[in-house]
């Protein structure tokens, strides 16, 4: 399986996504330049990585969503392509429209870098396929905006529709709903604030963000058989 | 801030005439005690440098050692103290992004950043909101530096003492790693070649930072704050990328940043280092303001700048990855073989100096130090009885000094680039090195309380609690980066201070085997006349392979505690400057604990052959609060232990005096452990046992201390955070 890792000015979780990916899972991946028209060929899943793009100016994400390689990324997850976005990778997607609501200041309004525990909400998504409904995951947060934000109506439909992916146990930032992660209606966008790519090596603590990454690699597998 | 008669002299001798007023400033700037030690060169002549990994030692912008695999780390320390009391938040960022900056530039990238901070006392009946508010702004602004950057802070450390009301400490340490082959020097070579300026337009901001930071605090300095330089991570950032992939095309010849004394100092220092000239023409420098003197442009200490010097004919290459980054790169002049710095504006001349005369022929002074070394506090002890030993330590654990920080270190990225195996918290921080089996163990520390008392052995002590942190962790020690904070050195009494320190540290590093590499001196740490105290930081880093951490906290339940070392022993005048006569007594008096080098080394040995044989669960060196503060951290996970003790000291002693070369262990295997201390001749006392339930420490089958862990923990875990987060109750 292939990863194309984004790489926009002031991305700076872009190396551990490709670390995580390629060194302890095994598989391929590449850094796609954020000026880059296309995504290159044979490339299975992106990963929108965290950061702080475009120095976080004006609000997180809301420049980065208009980085050429965005109508790439846009167009891939029209035709079905798989789209993770890790914290700063997330609040891209929600400026980007691609997911609904927004990444607000933490309740604290304080920086916040810590293991924080997630409850899985949902296993449909091929973000989350290869984990257990109601599964405890330990992954870092590491973010100033990260209180998710949305309408009631907005909520209530994301619940309904099974599209809250992940739940903070103990939540961090103030997200309504104890939000982590969500996933657009087709379930092949997905964004989350805490750092999957932070919890894939037995060294450096925890190895519970691995699922999402194995989750996306056998979905792709089963698309392709 | 002006050149002394004297100094004025010798740059009319160097220039055969007068130096017209941007020369003028320019000498200024690179004579001030900031740029060019003169008060303190002397003297820091008597610190190793040399060893069998050092690359480059001292001199260069920052310090390189071997790790093996043909790898290197490169690492150093630098203050910011001054800017930081001016304006906490920009101040304290700057000196992130200006430490980051001295290790890019040498090729490296940055993968940790620790820092040393010192405040007045948060709740000083005085000055308390002051302190928490300049606390509060050095931490967001090391935190929103480092985290947009993306270099992970792993540690630090913090301490309160009413020294630091007026003059508080930030000292930031930086760490970045990569191949011998990589290593880029600021060496303007090549007569001939493009000088290049890269990064941030040049404004009006920092102007005579550098010599702002060479002169003490009066009621004038508020008025300072234009001169504290604003920090933009994100350009740093991208300033770090772009110098990273320039330098892979191979057509860079020599590189430096634009710190302190921006332009001036890096198109000299280049100059003086290759032994040629630097020519530049300010009408080409990119610039923010309009209408700046080229006074104003030799002097702006504007942020997130380098200078670099490429191979004539290959400008184009280095262009094209600027290009792809956003940044400005100018060709702003060129190196001559006349070894002259010249500047020009728009054509004409406006400055023509001897680089080697400016950047290596400031005057070098021999300070009085005569006097005997400043201090306040008296020799005999008070006479004192506690009333309530655990109430004791109960204060202890939710003192300034010993309580957890995690309030600050929670918001640092410490996690960033996922290369650390033990982050804040811990007696030292590990990072991994990816691609090797080498990790790098980093230790920081300072104790103005020690140096207070006698600057020599605090210094001593000092390195010894480093080199204890980074073996209790595991590692061998190699290389060290100091920081010495200190007051007016034209007083002999502080200048005193200064030399009993460097001495210290000499005889200590020595012993050690941890050569200085690179560092910084920060003196007129004054306000209003009042100085701190003798504060010298540490820095040190030692290798070890790559393993998952042991950590401080004991694991499981009926374990064997082991205190490596034994119970170690203090009479009462080694006892003035501990936590417990500062915490419970609120007095001071005395020396500073005892210091065996030879046995300290023994157990240090020893302590790294039972973590590399994997029989430690936990470690855990004693330091501050002594041996009941270090039982109480190794409890705060939720398993704490029953201690029994035989000790003649009274419980005051016993529980809290701070004998260094002592290390608390949990064992399953606690013979083997035995067997190792009994090789290297040092004490290994078995001195109870792992248990849920709380600590429980006996003397002679009277119990001392009997107190639940979730007590312990309330208590540690709220007091900073009860300080900083207002209360609405």
């Amino acid at each position: 399986m292939r990863f194309g890792v984004v790489v926009f000015p002031g991305s700076n979780c872009d190396h551990d996504a490709w670390y995580a990916v390629s060194q302890n899972l095994g598989h391929q991946a590449e850094f796609i330049w954020h000026d880059s028209p296309a995504l290159g060929s044979g490339v299975d899943a992106v990963i929108l990585p965290g950061g702080f793009s475009y120095g976080d100016y004006l609000r997180c994400g809301a420049i980065a969503k208009f980085s050429p390689v965005m109508a790439a990324v846009r167009n891939f997850a029209a035709e079905g392509g798989l789209v993770a976005g890790f914290c700063n990778g997330f609040q891209i997607l929600v400026e980007s429209g691609l997911l609904p609501g927004a990444l607000l200041r933490n309740r604290s309004l304080k920086f916040v870098c810590r293991p924080v525990t997630l409850r899985v909400e949902t296993t449909n998504t091929p973000f989350t396929s290869a984990a257990r409904k109601d599964q405890r995951l330990r992954i870092p947060v590491a973010h100033g905006e990260g209180c998710y934000f949305a309408d009631e109506r907005t909520l209530d439909a994301l619940e309904a529709e099974d599209r809250v992916v992940l739940r903070y146990v103990d939540n961090p930032n103030g997200a309504l709903r104890d939000i982590a992660g969500i996933c657009n209606e087709r379930r092949n966008v997905m964004g989350m604030m805490p750092h999957p790519e932070r919890a894939s090596d037995p060294l450096v603590g925890s190895t519970d963000g691995r699922v999402i990454l194995e989750s996306m690699v056998h979905s792709l597998m089963a698309a392709h058989a | 801030m002006s050149l002394t008669p004297l100094e004025l002299d010798k740059v009319r001798s160097i220039l055969q005439r007068e130096p017209t007023e941007s020369e003028t400033g320019i000498f200024t700037v690179m004579w001030s005690e900031h740029c060019s030690y003169k008060s303190s060169r002397l003297h820091l002549k008597k610190l190793p440098t040399g060893g069998a990994r050092v690359l480059v030692g001292p001199g260069e912008n920052a310090g390189i050692i071997d790790i093996g695999d043909g790898y290197a780390i490169a690492f150093k320390i630098e203050s910011h103290n001054h800017p930081s009391f001016i304006e906490p938040f920009q101040g304290a960022a700057t000196g992130v992004g200006g430490i980051l900056r001295d290790i890019f530039t040498m090729g490296a990238r940055p993968i940790a950043v620790m820092d040393a901070l010192r405040f007045g006392p948060l709740d000083d009946p005085a000055n308390g909101g002051r302190n928490r508010r300049i606390l509060e702004g050095v931490v967001g602004g090391i935190a929103h530096y480092g985290n947009c950057f993306g270099v992970p802070t792993v540690g630090g450390e913090c301490v309160f003492e009413p020294c630091y009301n007026g003059n508080p400490l930030v000292n930031v340490f930086a760490l970045g790693v990569f191949r011998h082959d990589e290593i880029f020097y600021g060496r303007a070579s090549g007569v001939g070649n493009p000088v290049i300026y890269v990064g941030a337009k040049t404004g009006r901001d920092g102007i005579h930072g550098a010599s702002m930071a060479s002169a003490e605090f009066t009621e004038e300095s508020k008025q300072k704050r234009p001169n504290v330089q604003v920090g933009d991570p994100f350009m740093e950032k991208l300033l770090l990328e772009a110098c990273l992939e320039a330098m892979q095309t191979g057509a860079i010849v020599g590189i430096q940043d634009m710190g302190a004394a921006g332009l001036t100092c890096s198109t000299c220092e280049m100059g003086s280092r290759a032994g040629t000239g630097v020519e530049i023409d300010l009408a080409l420098v990119p610039q923010r303001e309009t209408g700046m003197t080229p006074y104003e442009i030799m002097l702006s200490e504007s942020q997130e700048r380098m200078l670099l010097v490429a191979e004539k004919g290959r400008e184009a290459e280095v262009f094209a990855v600027f290009r792809k980054w956003g940044l400005d790169a100018v060709t702003i002049g060129r190196v001559t073989d006349d070894g002259t710095l010249r500047v020009k504006n728009h054509g004409v001349t406006v400055a023509e100096i001897p680089n080697r005369e400016l950047a290596d022929e400031a005057p070098l002074y021999d300070r009085p130090h005569d006097a005997p070394s400043y201090r306040t506090a008296p020799m005999e002890a008070p006479e004192f009885a506690s009333r309530d030993i655990e109430s004791d330590l109960l204060a202890l654990i939710g003192s300034g000094d010993l309580c957890s920080k995690r309030w600050i270190w929670q918001q640092y990225d410490y996690m960033v680039r996922t290369n650390t195996l033990a982050g804040p918290g811990g007696d030292a921080a590990i990072v991994r090195i990816k691609g090797t089996d080498t990790s790098v163990a980093m230790s920081l520390d300072g104790n103005g309380r020690y140096c207070s008392l006698s600057p020599r052995e605090g210094a001593r002590l000092l390195v010894a609690e480093c080199c204890r942190n980074l073996s209790t962790v595991g590692a061998l020690p190699v290389a060290a980066t100091n920081n010495l904070n200190f007051g007016n050195p034209e007083r002999p009494e502080i200048m005193a201070q200064l030399v009993e320190t460097i001495e210290g540290m000499a005889e200590a590093c020595r012993w050690f085997d941890t050569p200085i590499t690179g560092g910084n001196v920060s003196l007129y740490n004054e306000t209003l006349g009042e100085a701190i105290w003798p504060t010298p930081v540490m820095g040190i880093v030692g290798l070890m392979k790559t393993a998952p951490a042991v950590t401080i906290a004991f694991k499981e339940e009926g374990r064997s505690v082991i205190l490596l070392g034994g119970l170690g022993s203090s009479d009462l005048t080694r006892f003035g400057g501990t936590q417990y006569a500062k915490v419970v007594l609120n007095q001071m008096w005395g020396l500073p604990p005892a210091l065996d080098l030879d046995y300290e080394k023994r157990v240090q040995t020893a302590i790294r052959e039972i973590v590399a044989a994997g029989l430690a669960e936990s470690a855990h060196d004693l330091s501050g609060g002594g041996l009941a503060m270090a039982l109480a951290a190794c409890s705060m996970e939720g398993v704490g232990a029953a201690i029994e003790l035989a000790t003649d000291l009274r419980p005051e002693l016993a529980l809290f005096h701070e004998a260094p070369s002592r290390i608390l262990v949990s064992s399953a295997v606690p013979e083997k452990i035995e067997e190792i201390a009994k090789r290297h001749k040092v004490e290994a006392a078995r001195i109870g046992v792992t248990m849920k339930e709380g600590i429980r420490i006996r003397n002679a089958s009277v119990t001392w201390i009997d107190c639940p862990v979730d007590r312990l923990q309330q208590v540690w875990e709220s007091a900073l955070e009860n300080h900083l987060e207002p209360q609405y109750a």
